[in-house]
């Protein structure tokens, strides 16, 4: 079945989270979409499964026009979805979960036999491996995915859309769910896969659309490198400027040293990261999401009290102390989700613009919030930052995003710091406001404050930075002058070290993915090597499919090695 | 690299700036939605509740009833005996509660009125009580466990000491507050360290007060001397609020418990209103995620504001013990601590609010005793109007049908003129 989309465009209100986008997955093959958070993949996705509606355009079945008013629509039109998170219950059975919400019953009583077989079926064919009568929390994450896949070839989907769906996923369960993925599609079923992993990309896809701040910003081939497919997914569409003179340094200084964060599970989130932030400098943390960032910014907050290592700002030590303490002691902070950590909703710009200082003696005095001086704070913030609001006793809910985030951003900046931390500060922020936080950002660190920002988007990163810091799995793998090329910083992104990164920069990114690999513990060591050395006698068009079938072939315990050998064969 | 991106499903979370109400922001928990009904909400669930109270008074009437069998025949004989009945009850309640004309005296008029405001002074504390922990996003169900303990204390301070005067029943007062604060303190105390829910926690702390009570009144310190009933000494004139109209002839029984439930409502309003306490509650309420990145210690405000909900409730106690019954009894708490929720919930969660809501709760128990008696209209009909002010109050879509009320949540109708792109998300 063909999915096609004509110039699919969705607003919500005066943002634009699709743009006119255009989109043809072909039967049989694998699309990928590939884009950083904040891209609009997952609003596209939404609006395909027919949970919005497309602001304008038209979305075509096998050249037809449909139109979605909900999931089940989309289902019945032979679309369907496996979420990120899965939409399972979990103290379910297998069957049960399969059969929920199309359960046959026999004389009032549920029968699931009829699902059982039909879950056999579809599980032997495809090498799933997945009993029926399982309770579902009982399974691995990678099992529960295969559960969420029968749901819907149970439900004849003949397009399945994937949304990032090995962001949960250990390498090996990935593997195997590329190997999933490759059968599916040589049974004629068109799959829509989210990612933006770029090696997963480039073993599974056929055609990838790559989409930034809601528009497609090309296409790529799957043979392309990695550098070529970083820089598109980061763009160079919109160059974001902000006029800056060299940084003039202060003695002032953030020393950050040997800071770890374990997770519950036993998972580093950081590990051992040590760097220093100067006064009147601009460290840009870059990465891609989920490599420990977040976790780097919230515990100097101290919102992850469990870190250890030590960070001082100005000699001080911050570690230890409570997040009132590090706010009090004239650190700023901007959270990566403004929404959910920034801002109160229902509170009004006023109270919002005063979130963390209204104990403060410029707000209160006697335990009475002084009613005069907010409102006068929020007058003096509106129009320095510009926000812009019916009124300051509005809910701070009802503004736009570039708005709310002013709002964070002025109640940070409006007291004297001696460290400014922002994360993902101009996500989800229109262009205007997007420059007026950076300017407002560099003004901050021609006080002389020490800044570190953190972003995924590389734009930002090169318009802000002074100084580059790249983190990689909770490691920091080095810090590079804000004037390292962009394929640098993508491979260090992807695991290398600054020196291995320029080292490789000329060299061919196979042979890279495979070091990675290997470091990943996916593939074995010798087996890397193999593709290291066969890389150089083949032309890197053929790389890409090579490698991933030599991954297949060396795991030959999946269940699945075997049908890829045979494809093989069929393929060539 | 399992923490990849925490929200798929969610895409308004970073892409729809302008539809903020749904999705974007972290839903607020139950108790801050059904505490944020606007007025008109309260307004349209009394008036259809009372609707609805007024066919179940027709429906009961035995006039009503008889002139139902005919009613193919002559209908105008139904309808006229309802609302005879109907509008009788309401004008006995009325007579009850708050002016009576077949009065002899002035004072005699107006005594209903007393005797409402005599009731409504525990509702008014108690529903403060329960008030406050809603701005802060808590279901204090506790309010009556904290009665019985500010009751407790501040009954054993009235009537173990003899004390001047004026100290006697400001200790009596202090004791009540401690009393519930120590009560209301441990739910939120619970709540902060191990993260049970309050709910639990406050049900079962009301069990636990309940039964306290019982146990300690059939002990020699508290039970009165030569009685074999639980119940305790008659509190000395030195511990009892006194009356605001002393006079003999009037004996009209309210008494200064009014005066500090009136304070304690101007207290709750500057405290969730203007103080930065409040702030750090109402904060914690909405969005506990942003008030603990703003550095807000959202299990020392949990403590917090369950110790001062606790307190307004021993108020509630003192008001009762030394103020109405001036001496201690198992039912002394009656079922303030419950009809509170009630209150809150008709008050918006607002101190003001909270307070004529208690008005009105203390008109309807005042007035449904009259009405019993003049009209035999059963009082249980007070019950079950309070409980469908309730219903129609936990049912915000209903109301706002029945009365074509905008839906402040959803400003999808007023707005789309100006911006025709709402349509997305659910």
């Amino acid at each position: 079945m063909k999915l096609e989309l004509r110039e699919v465009t969705k607003r919500f209100g005066d943002f634009t989270a699709n743009d006119s986008i255009d989109l043809v997955v072909r039967p049989g093959t694998v699309h990928c979409l590939l884009g950083e958070n904040g891209a609009g993949k997952s609003t596209l996705m939404n609006v395909i499964y027919g949970l919005y509606q497309p602001t304008e355009g038209q979305i075509f079945v096998d050249d037809q026009p449909v139109k979605f008013n909900g999931p089940s629509d989309a289902m019945a039109a032979g679309i369907g979805m496996v979420h990120q998170h899965f939409m399972l219950v979990p103290v379910f059975t297998v069957a049960e979960n399969i059969a929920l919400g199309s359960e046959k019953t026999s004389g009032g009583v549920l029968n699931l036999e009829e699902t059982r077989v039909k879950i056999r079926e579809i599980s032997d064919r495809y090498g799933f491996h997945v009993d029926p009568d399982a309770v579902v929390e009982d399974l691995p994450v990678g099992v529960q995915q295969r559960v969420e896949i029968i749901k819907a070839l149970v439900r004849d989907a003949e397009v399945l859309i994937l949304d990032e769906p090995t962001a949960v996923l250990t390498p090996a369960e990935t593997d195997q769910l590329l190997g999933i993925m490759d059968q599916l599609r040589k049974d004629g079923k068109s799959l829509l896969f989210i990612s933006h992993k770029l090696r997963e990309v480039r073993q599974i896809s056929d055609d990838i659309t790559v989409i930034r701040r809601g528009r497609v910003v090309g296409s790529a081939d799957p043979s392309a490198s990695t550098n070529e497919l970083a820089s598109l997914m980061v763009g160079k569409a919109v160059q974001l400027t902000v006029d800056k003179d060299e940084p003039r340094l202060n003695s002032n200084a953030f020393e950050v040293e040997n800071l770890s964060l374990v997770a519950s599970n036993g998972v580093h989130l950081l590990k051992n990261v040590s760097f220093t932030v100067n006064g009147g400098e601009i460290l840009a943390v870059a990465g891609v999401q989920g490599n420990g960032q977040t976790e780097l910014a919230e515990s100097i907050i101290g919102l992850h009290p469990k870190a250890t290592g030590s960070m001082r700002l100005n000699g001080e030590e911050l570690l230890g102390r409570s997040t009132k303490q590090v706010l009090h002691s004239g650190v700023g902070f901007v959270p990566e989700d403004r929404s959910k950590d920034g801002l109160v909703g229902s509170f009004s710009i006023a109270e919002n613009l005063i979130l963390d200082l209204f104990d403060t003696k410029s707000f209160a005095s006697g335990g009475s919030l002084k009613r005069a001086a907010i409102s006068a704070n929020a007058d003096r913030a509106g129009s320095e930052f510009d926000i812009r609001m019916g009124s300051q006793e509005d809910a701070a809910s009802t503004l736009s995003g570039g708005n709310q985030q002013k709002i964070v951003v002025a109640r940070e900046l409006s007291r004297d710091l001696k460290l400014f931390v922002a994360s993902q500060p101009t996500r989800g922020v229109d262009v205007g406001s997007i420059e007026f936080i950076h300017k407002r950002i560099v003004a901050e660190r021609d006080k002389g404050v020490p800044v570190l920002i953190v972003s995924t988007e590389l734009d930002e990163i090169y318009a802000l930075a002074d100084r580059i810091a790249v983190f990689f799995h909770g490691e920091l793998m080095g810090i590079a002058s804000k004037d390292t090329p962009r394929s640098v910083l993508g491979q260090m992104m992807a695991g290398a070290s600054y020196e291995e990164a320029v080292a490789n920069q000329h060299e061919d990114p196979e042979v890279l993915l495979a070091k990675q690999d290997a470091a990943e513990g996916v593939v074995s060591e010798q087996h890397a090597q193999s593709i290291i050395e066969s890389s150089s006698a083949q032309t890197a068009t053929d790389q890409a499919s090579t490698s991933y079938r030599g991954s297949v072939a060396a795991a030959q315990d999946l269940p699945w090695a075997d049908n890829t050998d045979a494809s093989k064969g069929e393929k060539a | 690299m399992s923490a990849e991106k925490p929200k798929a499903v969610k895409p308004a979370a970073t892409a729809a700036p302008a539809n903020p109400q749904m999705g974007e922001h972290a839903k607020p928990s139950l108790a801050t939605r059904l505490a944020g009904g606007g007025f008109g909400l309260s307004l349209g669930a009394l008036i259809a509740a009372l609707f609805l109270g007024g066919l179940l008074i027709a429906a009961t009437d035995p006039a009503t009833q008889k002139a139902a069998g005919y009613f193919f025949a002559r209908p105008t004989d139904t309808l006229s005996a309802a609302w005879k009945a109907a509008a009788g009850a309401y004008k006995a309640m009325f007579e009850g509660a708050i002016f009576n004309p077949k009065g002899k005296t002035f004072a005699d008029q107006i005594r209903p009125l007393t005797e409402t405001l005599t009731v409504a002074t525990p509702l008014i504390l108690a529903g403060l009580a329960v008030a406050l922990p809603f701005r802060a996003g808590l279901f204090n169900i506790g309010a009556q466990g904290q009665i019985i303990l500010g009751a407790l204390v501040s009954g054993y301070v009235g009537f173990a000491y003899n004390l001047p005067l004026a100290l006697h029943l400001v200790l009596v007062i202090i004791g009540g507050i401690i009393g519930g604060a120590i009560w209301g303190g441990l739910v939120g105390l619970l709540k902060a360290k191990t993260g049970a829910h309050e709910v639990i926690l406050s049900i079962m702390l009301n069990y636990i007060a309940a039964n306290l009570i019982l146990l300690l009144l059939k002990t020699p310190t508290f039970q009165r001397e030569g009685s074999s009933n639980p119940i305790s000494p008659i509190l000395p004139d030195s511990a009892l609020l006194p009356r605001i109209f002393p006079g003999s002839d009037l004996n009209f029984r309210l008494h200064w418990g009014f005066v500090l439930a009136i304070i304690a409502v101007i207290f709750a309003s500057w405290l969730i209103e203007r103080s930065t306490i409040g702030f750090r509650l109402r904060a914690v309420g909405a969005n506990p995620n942003a008030a603990r990145t703003a550095g807000i210690n959202v299990a020392n405000g949990y403590i917090i504001v369950m110790a001062i909900a606790g307190a307004l409730a021993g108020l509630a106690g003192v008001a009762q013990v030394a103020g109405t019954e001036k001496t201690l009894t198992t039912g002394i708490a009656a079922s303030f601590g419950f009809d509170a929720i009630t209150v809150a919930l008709l008050g918006r969660a607002k101190p003001w609010g909270t307070f004529f809501a208690a008005l009105l709760y203390g008109a309807f128990r005042a007035g449904g005793v009259m009405m019993q008696a003049t009209t035999g209209t059963n009082i249980d009909i007070v019950a079950v109007v309070q409980a469908l002010i309730v219903l129609f109050i936990a049912a915000p879509p209903l109301v706002r049908t029945i009365f074509r009320l905008p839906d402040p949540a959803n400003p999808r109708k007023k707005k789309a003129s100006k911006n025709n792109s709402l349509q997305g998300a659910q």
